[in-house]
């Protein structure tokens, strides 16, 4: 029998919320407040401009005072947004909190429909059945789980690194995993970086030793997530840690393996350089790598392929670091708390063929360029093309798949900028003539106008207009030779040729081609275009749908460096807020058995994907154990005998509800449940 | 059950929608959020997964006067609870059977997955399903469950059926 | 192999009859059964589409609807369409039949007054697509008898087979011919003119714009040394080919390079007599030496 607090006397208090115009302009909140007014059990009625605003709570608590409300409806946004703050206000007011229904007038009424009558008559139809379902709303007691203080870290690029070394700095222990060998990711390739032109290098490095270094990381890289389970507080990771062939304990990041790997020159294209330069198989991404290890490739490596070579590098390495035999171990690690900072890949350009990359050697991507001017990279820093000469004119196309609805329709925000500091550094570099061929320039930043303005005064030449083709077929004699770029120039309405040397094709950010498996392992979203949902796109952007998860970075949707390092520090405080208060509030959704009504005819045991359901051999019934129970339901809705039943969601809540949508006449429920309408 | 359609021309069909929390509620959400603009004949209720529609709150709200039921989870893969969905899938084929042995349009009862990025497709089904039951006309049931009643009553009062001897 | 319907459209009986003659006898060669389409008639093309769509469409489609009837087996209809502005205007048909109920409503109607009800069950293919992609390149590389070795040739697709309905090559960069070129052994000439205007009808209503576009392709493809160009749409055939003395005579040129149909080159290569090939069609006359150590082919202008 549920329990009602006033005897079992109904004394509900409806609440309809204006949202400013967001409610009020397509529903009529004063017609709907006068219909609800006059349902049986509801005894107070009111509309108000910002329910969830102070002064809109305190309303609620006054009138559980005044008028000795049992139950309370608000109609407002979804309960997604503002349920736990509606149940706080109503617990404040001396309520149980559950004894609280949300309906959703706005995001499923006034800002979907245009007819204000259609409009309001589903407002009414929405209210009334919450007013229907409260009736059958039990108090509920809050349910805690303890939280491990332990964090995940996946990804170790600037914003994995900056969340671990957050997290670890306020003294939590943190495993930070990495797939590549080294930390680092795409911001170890760039060469200087926007607005203020210091080397990514110079920035980025202290603070990867600093993640080695540091007693409370643990940095698992050339390592991948396998399995996550567990849930909020308590997540088990299982970790997959490639085998490297070398003891990471006693490598010391000498080289001398490198040196001495009977290939005498590098072969094989490598990834850290955009494949502009080749490694052994023995390598090291950069000097700076993080851990300083080597690595060997198996796919390339004559031992591994043959097993034929003379091992040299083995003989090479005074430590006896080189280990051909490791094999592929795993880790299992609990942890409370999830960071996912799993990045970005860049636009495949070979997806416009006609800017011609792929065909003519001297277009690039602009992550080329950035280790093509790399004083590190495979020129030593000096502008040298493909086919070995320097050139005289680049030309930067923008919004290279972005914005455009064949390939991908959103602004990856970082390409302007970008571009505007390769045109720069292109500049300084060779003295060549540049030209930008964009849509818009989007600069907004701190300081990055100003920069924008620093490079149109070093006289690099803006066109504005979509680039139409990049073409070796010259018009006239000044033409031969020349890459040809044909756009329209939107400011003087003529199409112009542009013949230039070099051209830089700056390509936008996508999803990373596993980030629909990522997304599935950590039981999180993602939005249309395949970035990770945040649960919020301004109040919860770091939050995602599974409690305890946070996301950070490139993976969220395009960013630049300073966006991707404020998030991360967001995610990691949203980490410690869940780590310092030690516990977290579970919704108290869990399913029950009624052991008379229970025929022990097991047929729920199978259900629970969470092996929460049970069976005592001695009485044969079936019972759930709630620390497990998540909360779904599906258990309920199988039951034969009806004996399971699950709190906030049970039959009598739910069958009121539809029975109040279709205005259907609760009397009698009211009669079986020994309730009163007071 | 084609005589449905003689109902007045204005009528307009009440549909009732069971969405799960973490997929398709909150593409409704989201949905709003757009301002995609759809009918407004479908009124959601939200439960935690699509694992947990019993059939009787289907068969509930067609008995209490909707004209279809729609109901929304997770794609396959994607339930929050790793596999509530598959359950609703199972029980919705059986369901479905039974819906039509009882003489209930396939049309009226619908079971989608809609994750939570497609605001556009909650808009595109909703009006899509909106339409066909719409073609279909009302279902009427509380009210024929009435005319049923009363041809019980009359049979009951006129002792229709019973056999009467006829003595030589 | 299946049958294919053959939809010859105006120019194919015309100034496109090499292409028909040797379109015909390379697929005898190649022991695929063409069969033409009965009582077919205008495709509907140009004129028509830019006066009157809905009659243009209904012209397409009872050329589809016809090509379905003489099928009659219950096997899909295939529809080999050689003009590419044949092809463009049935499969834009196709398309607005299937998207836009309007336009489907009113071609209906038209249809009805002859009787004639539209499936859409017709698949329209252009003969490269069914070269390439049903035959294969394969089978085609293993035919050859003259191998083209050494001859560099340039591919011209022009603007209507690849965009925008077709969806057997790439739009920006098709390459399907490129590749036949190849299979018989010769060399396709890198020439990123492909799908470049060749003038269409501008050459006979404002000749001064029609010859300059037409001229820096033909610069172009000699530039780059190419022997001959080989082409799958009549009109463009037409124009590359015949207006090169008028092109050397107003803008000093010296152009003269064969423009062929890419059938007749398959037939060369395929050891075919010129006369099955419409080669002595042609203005501008390749000469051929074969070389018999290397079964090579030369041509002289």
């Amino acid at each position: 029998m549920p329990n009602h607090q006033n005897n079992g006397n109904m004394r509900i208090g409806y609440y309809v919320c204006h949202c400013g115009h967001n409610i009020a302009n397509q529903v009529d909140v004063e017609a709907l407040a006068a219909y609800i007014s006059k349902l049986p059990g509801v005894a107070v009625s009111r509309s108000y401009k910002y329910m969830c605003s102070d002064p809109g709570q305190e309303l609620i608590q006054q009138d559980i005072k005044d008028h000795g409300l049992n139950r309370i409806v608000v109609a407002s946004c979804s309960p997604l947004l503002h349920e736990q703050t509606f149940r706080k206000a109503v617990e404040k007011g001396g309520l149980n909190p559950y004894f609280f229904q949300m309906v959703n007038i706005r995001e499923n009424v006034s800002w979907v429909h245009e007819d204000r009558k259609e409009a309001t008559q589903k407002a009414m139809d929405l209210s009334r059945a919450a007013v229907h379902r409260v009736f059958f709303h039990k108090e509920l007691e809050k349910k805690y789980v303890k939280i491990n203080p332990d964090a995940l870290v996946v990804g170790g690029g600037i914003a994995g690194i900056h969340a671990a070394l957050t997290l670890a700095n306020s003294g939590k222990k943190v495993y930070l995993v990495e797939k590549e060998p080294t930390i680092g990711g795409h911001m170890a390739q760039f060469d200087k970086t926007f607005p203020t032109l210091d080397c990514a290098a110079c920035i980025l490095t202290p603070k990867m030793s600093a993640v080695k270094s540091h007693p409370n990381i643990t940095l698992w890289t050339y390592s991948e997530v396998t399995n996550v389970s567990g849930y909020v507080g308590n997540y088990i990771v299982q970790v997959k840690r490639k085998p490297r062939y070398i003891d990471e304990k006693l490598c010391v990041g000498c080289l001398a393996c490198i040196d001495e790997c009977v290939y005498k020159e590098g072969k094989y294209a490598d990834e850290f350089n955009m494949g502009l330069s080749k490694r052994k198989p023995i390598y090291m991404s950069f000097p700076q790598a993080t851990p300083k290890v080597v690595v060997i490739d198996p796919e390339t490596c004559i031992q591994f392929k043959s097993g034929k070579c003379k091992q040299t590098c083995i003989e090479s390495c005074d430590r006896g670091a080189i280990d051909l035999s490791q094999k592929e171990t795993n880790e299992e690690v609990n942890v409370g708390t999830i960071i996912l900072s799993t990045g970005y890949r860049t636009f495949d350009a070979h997806r416009v063929p006609f800017y011609g990359y792929g065909k003519y050697p001297n277009v690039y991507t602009s992550l080329e360029v950035e280790r093509l001017i790399n004083a590190s990279g495979p020129t030593g820093g000096e502008l040298i093309l493909r086919d070995g000469s320097h050139p005289k004119t680049v030309g930067i196309i923008h919004c290279v798949g972005s914005r455009d609805r064949n390939t991908n329709r959103w602004c990856s925000r970082t390409c302007c900028m970008y571009s505007l500091k390769l045109a720069h550094l292109l500049k300084e570099h060779s003295g060549a003539e540049v030209y930008n061929f964009y849509i818009d320039i989007r600069a907004a930043g701190k300081a990055y106008e100003e920069f924008y303005d620093k490079v149109l005064e070093e006289n690099v030449h803006f066109i504005r207009g979509r680039v139409a083709e990049v073409i070796d077929w010259a018009a006239n004699p000044a033409e031969e030779g020349k890459l040809i770029i044909r756009a329209e120039d939107t400011m003087i309405g003529t199409v112009r040729r542009i013949p230039v040397d070099m051209v830089v094709l700056a390509v936008g950010m996508e999803p990373r081609e596993d980030a629909q498996a990522v997304r599935k392992m950590f039981n999180i979203s993602c939005s249309t275009e395949g970035f990770f949902l945040e649960r919020h796109p301004k109040l919860a952007p770091v939050d995602t749908f599974t409690d305890g998860v946070f996301i950070a970075g490139a993976c969220q949707g395009p960013k630049d460096i300073p966006d991707s390092v404020a998030q991360a520090g967001a995610a990691a405080a949203q980490a410690m807020m869940l780590v310092d208060t030690g516990e977290v509030e579970l919704e108290p959704n869990t399913a029950f058995i009624t052991e008379e009504h229970c025929s022990g005819c097991k047929s729920c045991i199978p259900l629970c994907p969470f092996h929460a359901i049970l069976f005592n051999d001695t009485s044969k019934k079936a019972y759930i154990n709630e620390a497990l129970c998540k909360g779904c339901g599906t258990c309920v809705a199988a039951c034969p005998s009806g004996s399971i039943q699950q709190n906030m969601f049970d039959d009598a809540e739910i069958l009121a509800e539809i029975n109040g949508l279709l205005a259907i006449d609760n009397s009698e429920f009211y009669e079986k449940e020994a309730i009163h309408v007071g | 059950m084609s005589d449905n359609k003689k109902e007045t021309k204005n009528w307009e069909p009440t549909i009732v929608a069971f969405f799960c929390n973490w997929c398709t509620y909150t593409a409704a959400d989201l949905a709003g959020v757009s301002r995609l603009r759809h009918a407004a004949n479908v009124r959601i209720i939200r439960v935690m997964c699509s694992g947990r529609v019993d059939p009787q709150f289907i068969l509930n709200a067609y008995a209490k006067g909707a004209d279809g039921v729609l109901i929304g989870g997770c794609h396959f893969g994607d339930c929050h609870y790793m596999e509530g969905n598959y359950k609703t899938a199972r029980r919705f084929h059986l369901l479905k059977r039974m819906l039509q042995d009882m003489g209930i349009e396939e049309e009226r009862c619908r079971l989608e997955w809609i994750s939570a990025s497609e605001g556009e497709r909650v808009r595109t089904v909703i009006n899509d399903m909106v339409e066909k039951v719409k073609a279909l006309g009302p279902l009427r049931l509380p009210e024929r469950f009435n005319e049923w009643d009363k041809e019980m009553e009359f049979i009951g009062e006129h002792n229709i059926g019973e056999e009467v001897h006829i003595h030589a | 192999m299946k049958k294919y319907l053959y939809y010859p459209g105006c120019s194919l009986h015309s100034t496109g009859k090499a292409y028909e003659e040797s379109m015909l006898s390379v697929f005898r060669y190649l022991n695929v059964e063409v069969e033409e389409l009965k009582d077919w008639n205008c495709c509907g093309a140009t004129s028509y589409a830019s006066i009157d769509e809905v009659q243009a469409f209904s012209l397409a489609a009872r050329n589809l609807v016809i090509a379905e009837n003489q099928n009659g087996n219950g096997e899909l209809p295939e529809l080999l369409t050689p003009c590419n502005a044949c092809y463009l205007v049935l499969t834009k048909t196709q398309k607005y039949m299937s998207t836009y109920p309007h336009v489907k409503e009113k071609v209906d109607q038209a249809l009805s007054a002859a009787s004639l009800h539209y499936e859409g069950k017709t698949k329209v293919r252009h003969p490269l697509d069914v070269i390439a992609n049903d035959i294969g390149l394969k089978t085609v590389s293993d035919m050859v008898k003259k191998n083209l070795q050494g001859l560099r040739v340039a591919c011209y697709y022009g603007c209507q087979i690849v965009r925008p309905f077709a969806d057997f090559d790439d739009q920006h960069n098709p390459m399907t011919m490129d590749h036949l070129v190849s299979a018989l052994g010769g060399e396709a000439v890198d020439w990123p003119l492909k799908t470049r205007c060749c003038s269409g009808s501008l050459t006979g209503t404002i000749p001064e714009a029609g010859l300059r576009l037409n001229r820096r392709l033909l610069v172009e493809a000699v530039k780059r040394k190419a022997e001959m160009i080989i082409t799958c749409c009549p009109l463009c055939q037409f124009n590359l080919e015949c207006f090169q003395d008028k092109i050397n005579a107003n803008y000093g040129e010296n152009i003269h390079i064969p423009v062929m149909y890419f059938t007749q080159l398959m037939g060369v290569a395929f050891g075919l007599p010129e006369g099955d090939l419409g080669i002595q069609r042609l203005f501008v006359k390749p000469s051929w030496h074969l070389s018999s150590q290397k079964g090579g082919v030369k041509v002289h202008a």
